[in-house]
């Protein structure tokens, strides 16, 4: 059942000199109640800002979010009522909790908001704790943030974005800033809390491997666009983007599906590092697609916008080498979507 | 010194967190170990205080005429007496309440000020911070005594409150500046953020999660107002603005300098007020000093002693 619509969803910056930057554009999607969706991308494609739009910390430029099939308010009750069921887990722990305050008090304030009454107060503010597995909770409740370690604070900011008992949780890169050794705890606790409490998560990450893991539904984001979507394993297994195979490609280890060099040609004429040259040169591909600048298969027809194609099983790509035209015309050698030796 | 104290605060000097009451005495003790000068300040300050409240106790009418005039110091007139014979210790002592009642609501009613422009247009944004920012850009750059002279000469004083609602809204500009560019900072860390996704009200977001942890500088802030309106007090009064015949060190100055007490050189008239003044501007600056080296550790003068001889063998044995 999805909770969350988001509908054309576009973020312009203004920029002191040039036009607006569009960091988010055009991107729909919906989180789904007792589902993960993952949102992978580098950094600057913009899923920080979807989380800050979703979270309602900045206004979108154009789009529509729908909470339950109905339209979202901007200010006053409306927007309240959206906050207690939109709730955020920041990426710093560390920034995350107000340094003046205990942790009671950072549980507290959004139960009064929503007009919890004081009396029965404490054995909530315990019972979040307990439910994010910091027992005992008492010895917890009148901590102070400096004398808690990266993980028990991420703990309390996820107790925080419980405490008004939401349905959707947007969890901005939640465990990046923490040690190797407790992410995966708290990963396995916000996956727990997802079953139980069936929430609807947004996972939003560098890290394939956990989105795949974690996730039902993975997006791949690139310059503040969807440019594959799909069902967690197809995208990790069979990426058909190529800038989800640089992604693949990326990562270190033996299961690694191809090699950086064979993805794409890095020395391009005279000698120049294509990569390299594409990356400085990315902010001038703004029409057409926005990878070909960096593609290895970047063709004519790329300085034209691409559609999203389906690849069936909700497997969406963004990509012109997927389209069935420009396939036929180019005698199908192109499409890399199978490249995966695990591929179909 | 306000402006030195903001660079090193976008990040570096995350205000020191709270703890319970006995951690924060003890902390503050800690705070006084580590930094003299804010000691040193703060006996001077105490030391003002207390001769302001209860000086007057022990004390006869200041300005009761005598028989000696222009008398140097002697046992009986500790500190001489003035033209008309009145006792020159009684009038300093009489006179540190009034000055730092004008340094200390001055300094309060600015920082408030100061407070409500600078933060609250922080987080207003837009175009109301555009407009508050340039005003206080505007106040800034005005000349603040020739400004302060006119009014004073306008206004006509039966009390000292003309003259500390005067300096209270010309002093304010300075910390209220510093102030905004800190909230600016402040208003995008992730705990002010966390707290719009709570649902908290714009007004208990800054009084409640932002204030706290900018109480350091509000305060530095407060005693950098505290010396200014107390020197412009001593100056105004001095040019003979202001009700002269209420009692103050700056008063006193201008009735020594009315009386040629510096031709005929009785220095035991002018010297002492001048000295007070000098002396708590000092214990202040020492205060706010001290603040700044506790807020920013690199300031210290006075580093751990194993550190140091550490790393100097170190430096020494490796050219």
């Amino acid at each position: 059942m999805s909770v969350l619509q988001v509908q054309d969803l576009t973020v312009d910056f203004a920029q002191r000199r040039g036009p607006k930057f569009r960091a988010v554009d055009h991107v729909s999607f919906e989180l789904v109640a007792g589902e993960t969706l993952a949102l992978v991308g580098e950094s600057g494609s913009g899923k920080s800002t979807i989380a800050r739009a979703l979270a309602r910390l900045l206004r979108p430029t154009g789009g529509e979010l729908l909470l339950h099939g109905r339209p979202v308010g901007h200010r006053g009750r409306k927007l309240r009522d959206y906050r207690r069921e939109v709730q955020m887990v920041f990426q710093d722990p560390f920034a995350s909790l107000n340094p003046a305050y205990t942790v009671g008090h950072h549980l507290r304030r959004p139960l009064r908001i929503y007009g919890h009454p004081r009396k029965g107060l404490e054995e909530v503010v315990e019972a979040l704790l307990t439910s994010v597995n910091m027992v005992p909770a008492t010895s917890f409740v009148s901590k102070f943030p400096h004398e808690l370690s990266g993980g028990q604070r991420q703990r309390v900011a996820i107790a925080r974005a419980l405490a008004t008992q939401p349905g959707v949780i947007l969890a901005d890169e939640p465990v990046s800033m923490l040690d190797v050794s407790i992410r995966l705890e708290i990963l396995n606790l916000l996956d727990g809390l997802k079953r139980d409490r069936d929430l609807a998560l947004l996972y939003i990450t560098h890290d394939l491997a956990t989105a795949r893991y974690f996730s039902t539904q993975i997006m791949v984001m690139y310059r503040g666009e969807i440019v594959e979507r799909g069902p967690a394993d197809s995208v990790i297994l069979r990426p058909a983007h190529p800038y989800t195979q640089l992604l693949e490609a990326s990562v270190p280890g033996e299961r690694t599906p191809h090699r950086l060099d064979e993805l794409a040609p890095v020395r391009g004429a005279g000698g120049t590092n294509v990569i390299l040259a594409a990356e400085r040169a990315e902010a001038t591909a703004a029409t057409g697609c926005r990878f070909r600048r960096r593609c290895p298969h970047a063709m004519d027809v790329c300085s034209t916008h691409p559609v999203e194609q389906d690849l069936g099983d909700g497997h969406l790509v963004r990509c012109w080498l997927h389209d069935p035209k420009v396939r036929e015309k180019s005698g199908d050698r192109a499409a890399p979507q199978q490249s995966a030796p695990s591929g179909a | 010194m306000t402006t030195t104290a903001i660079a090193p605060a976008a990040g570096a000097t995350e205000p020191r967190p709270g703890r319970g009451l006995s951690a924060r005495l003890h902390g503050a003790a800690g705070a006084l170990r580590r930094s003299p000068r804010m000691l040193v300040g703060l006996i001077i300050l105490l030391f003002f205080v207390l001769l302001a409240v209860f000086g007057p106790l022990f004390i006869h009418n200041p300005n009761a005429l005598g028989t000696e005039v222009l008398g140097r110091p002697s046992a009986k007139y500790w500190l001489g007496t003035t033209q008309e014979g009145q006792n020159v210790l009684y009038q300093v002592i009489a006179a540190t309440g009034p000055t730092l009642e004008v340094g200390f609501v001055a300094g309060g009613i600015s920082t408030v000020l100061s407070l409500l422009i600078g933060v609250g247009g922080a987080f207003i944004g837009g175009i109301s911070d555009e407009a508050l920012n340039l005003f206080t850009n505007v106040i800034l750059v005005i000349p603040v005594m020739p400004l302060v002279i006119v009014i004073s000469a306008y206004v006509q004083a039966k009390s000292l409150l003309p003259t500390i609602i005067i300096i209270a809204f010309t002093g304010w500009a300075g910390t209220a500046r510093v102030l905004r560019a800190l909230a600016l900072s402040m208003r995008s860390r992730d705990y002010i953020l966390a707290a719009r996704v709570s649902g908290e009200r714009p007004w208990r977001i800054v009084v409640v999660e932002l204030l706290p942890n900018m109480t350091a500088f509000i305060v530095s802030g407060f005693i950098f107002t505290v010396i200014f309106a107390i020197l412009t007090q001593a100056g105004l009064a001095f040019l003979g603005l202001g009700n002269t015949n209420l009692l103050s060190w700056g008063n006193m100055l201008y009735w020594a300098q009315a009386d040629q007490a510096l031709t005929s050189g009785a220095w035991w008239w002018f010297a002492p007020p001048g000295l007070c003044i000098a002396l708590l501007g000092t214990g202040l600056s020492l205060v706010n000093f001290g603040l700044d080296e506790v807020l920013n550790p690199r300031l210290r003068s006075v580093r751990p002693v194993g550190g140091r001889t550490k790393a100097r063998r170190q430096a020494a044995g490796s050219p």
